[in-house]
């Protein structure tokens, strides 16, 4: 037995090293010749080439034309992300905002030479130098960019148009406090929230709002005070929710079958639901909303450097910008993707959230260190996980 | 060429095998050690690090798990949000297991004693026939059942009972909304997902009631229920209680069903899923994990006291 114990504690030694024992690594100058492949971590439906949907394939050109063969390992989560890209034989990943950070300070990730991607200057204003992809490691004065913006999107509250009729809900308030939806029935049991710790975050924002002596400047950066005042917020709401949502598909049936009409969401449903010729449709309410970033960043590892800066440059490409928002129902990085695009169609960038970037707060990893620049009073992730385990059962 | 063998040299083979024959411990050392190494290292060593593991605590500005032995984790454990969770997933648990007997005893008699050989075919095909299929696929299909919209509440609505429906929903506690909102929805699936656990053993452990007791029982002049009581079911209750060793340590441990159907309260499975992969806070997890590993030590002693093993 004395053994056994042994040997665990060595492995789990060696994990340890292992984990501290990650390299540096400097920023390329100049391409070479591809290397015949590329590996891309990925969220589901990211990296299409057009096995679900022949109109949808960005992969069979850049093949053709760059030789470089592309291969997806489609991921579920952010920590399935990092987890992965620890492992260090992947080439790019399609990171979110709650990755990217903890990618670039566990030096898993490398910097971007910007001028070896020539779309650069194509990549909208307002995400070139976002704070969670651009940072100043090597203290040297002029920040890094860790990647290159892929696709961007917001949540919203979808809600049911024969409960709401003529009068469409301009506040979260539909799914925070009890009240009577203009069908003339109460909200109780016909609401949902997103059943995952970050949501906090939108109770903040609401807060936030709301309750402006609580001094919530950052959703992602609440002291105990502010973080207290969201649970209480939260508790309230589950006397409201019937059932949290986590998977989008489920979500789709509660709307369809559960008699569910209104919900924080994501536009993938809205566009499904609406697609299928449900009494659907959503709103940014005035409170604003949270939202995500994806960033494609290159392993600090990387074996395929020349092929991944090429399919950094392709992953620009305003078809492919353009095609990937339609599919996703997401945001393009690129605005010239917003034009012209079959698929997208006219008006698919406004409908996705295009105008509504100043006020989506983008969903960063809450830290001890308040991200405000308040110090270090602020409440962890790991505890919004557990406190919010809490409120959904009824604590 | 080969050389003829002498008589005095034996070949490699021979001699190796007559080494093991005169050493009878080596031999069996050597066969049982691939076994007891998957056993030890793969197996016990890895329920070992869970355990070391929940000895660790998390760091509050980092996130990062400090390797140095604190009781801090427990103490996390014992939190009412998480006790809540425990005490809900063992309620569930013996729900689940009693009512699976309740339905299974009496199926399972009927197989046993009273079915043709045709018959019985039929029926055992019935209870296994479930588990050819996803597990997966058949709790979305109980969620499309379970729905407001879905047939159980149809079914309801046409025979003019839906007062009945809602009252039984209203129920505080077990009730919701709507069945796939409740609890009770969730114990009716889990029920459903488990029971031919419980059925397969009960079957076996009736088939080895000998005949001749139950004649003799009668014989002497005992009722049909009087034999049942002191003569079948005591006879039949290991069966019973390994198959609510199924029904129990599966129930406790499953992290599916909760998060497809019911109001989204945690259980066990599903908060060490959340605490490993959402919050990275694997202390916690692993101190989640020990929970269901000492219930189960304690029914298995308790098993072991009611004769379930007996016949192993």
């Amino acid at each position: 037995m004395r053994n056994v114990f042994a040997l665990s504690l060595l492995v789990i030694l060696l994990v340890g090293i292992s984990m501290v024992a990650a390299q540096d690594s400097t920023m390329m100058t100049s391409l070479g010749d591809g290397e015949g492949e590329v590996s891309i971590v990925a969220w589901a439906g990211y990296i299409e080439r057009g096995e679900t949907d022949p109109a949808f394939d960005w992969v069979t050109d850049f093949e053709a034309e760059t030789g470089c063969m592309v291969t997806v390992k489609v991921a579920a989560t952010s920590d399935e992300m990092v987890a992965l890209m620890n492992e260090g034989s992947f080439d790019l990943v399609t990171a979110s905002g709650d990755a990217s950070l903890r990618l670039i300070y566990g030096n898993r990730v490398q910097p971007i030479n910007t001028e070896l991607v020539p779309s650069w200057s194509a990549v909208d204003e307002r995400l070139q130098n976002a704070p969670w992809f651009t940072v100043d490691k090597d203290g040297d004065g002029t920040a890094e960019h860790y990647g290159v913006p892929y696709q961007w999107g917001s949540n919203v509250l979808m809600y049911n148009t024969d409960a709401f009729g003529d009068t469409p809900p301009t506040s979260w308030s539909v799914i925070f406090e009890e009240q009577t939806l203009p069908d003339g029935e109460s909200n109780v049991g016909r609401v949902q929230a997103y059943d995952g710790p970050i949501y906090v975050a939108d109770a903040a924002l609401y807060l936030k709002a709301h309750n402006p002596e609580l001094g919530i400047t950052d959703v992602y950066s609440l002291d105990r005070d502010q973080f207290n005042a969201a649970l209480d917020l939260l508790r309230q709401q589950r006397e409201l929710v019937a059932r949290y949502w986590h998977d989008a598909f489920i979500q789709i049936d509660d709307f369809t079958n559960e008699g569910i009409v209104a919900s924080s969401s994501w536009p993938f449903q809205v566009n499904l639901l609406k697609f299928e010729g449900a009494p659907i449709d959503s709103v940014i309410p005035e409170e604003g909303a949270t939202g995500w970033a994806d960033t494609t960043m290159m392993s600090a590892t990387a074996a395929h450097p020349n092929c991944a800066y090429l399919w950094l440059e392709h992953s620009l490409n305003p078809k492919l910008q353009g095609d990937l928002a339609a599919w996703f129902g997401s945001v393009p990085s690129v605005p010239a993707a917003c034009d012209g695009n079959e698929l997208l169609g006219p008006d698919g960038c406004t409908v996705n959230g295009m105008d509504e970037f100043e006020r989506i707060d983008f969903w960063r990893t809450p830290t001890a260190t308040c991200q405000d620049g308040r110090g270090e009073i602020c409440v962890p992730y790991y505890e919004w996980v557990s406190a919010y385990i809490g409120v959904i059962g009824g604590r | 060429m080969t050389r003829p063998l002498r008589h005095g040299e034996p070949s490699l083979i021979r001699r190796i095998s007559t080494y093991f024959y005169q050493r009878p411990r080596l031999s069996l050392l050597v066969m049982l050690s691939p076994p007891m190494l998957w056993l030890g290292v793969v197996y016990l060593g890895s329920l070992l690090a869970l355990l070391i593991q929940s000895f660790f605590s998390i760091d509050g500005f980092t996130g990062q798990v400090v390797r140095q032995f604190t009781l801090k984790t427990y103490e996390q454990l014992f939190t009412p949000a998480n006790t809540d969770i425990i005490v809900r997933t063992v309620l569930m648990a013996l729900a689940v297991t009693v009512v699976s007997a309740i339905i299974a005893f009496p199926l399972a008699y009927f197989i046993a004693h009273y079915a043709s050989k045709r018959t019985r075919g039929i029926l055992y095909l019935a209870v296994l026939l479930p588990l050819w299929s996803s597990y997966l696929v058949r709790v979305y299909t109980w969620k499309i059942i379970l729905a407001q919209e879905g047939i159980i509440t149809w079914f309801f609505n046409v025979l003019g009972l839906k007062p009945l429906l809602d009252s039984i929903l209203n129920i505080p506690v077990i009730g919701g909304p709507s069945l796939s909102f409740s609890f009770l929805g969730m114990f009716i699936v889990f029920v459903y997902i488990w029971l031919p656990y419980m059925i397969l053993p009960i079957i076996t452990a009736l088939e080895r009631v000998p005949q001749s007791l139950i004649d003799a029982s009668s014989d002497l002049g005992a009722r049909s229920g009087y034999t049942f009581r002191k003569v079948i079911f005591p006879l039949a209750f290991p069966g019973l209680v390994a198959g609510s060793i199924f029904t129990f340590s599966l129930t406790l441990g499953d992290y599916i069903i909760p998060n497809v159907i019911g109001n989204s309260s945690y259980f066990i499975g599903a908060a060490v899923l959340a605490q490993q992969g959402t919050a990275g806070n694997i202390p916690l997890a692993a101190a989640f994990t020990m929970v269901p590993i000492v219930i189960m030590g304690a029914y298995l002693l308790l098993a072991r006291r009611l004769g379930a093993f007996d016949a192993l």
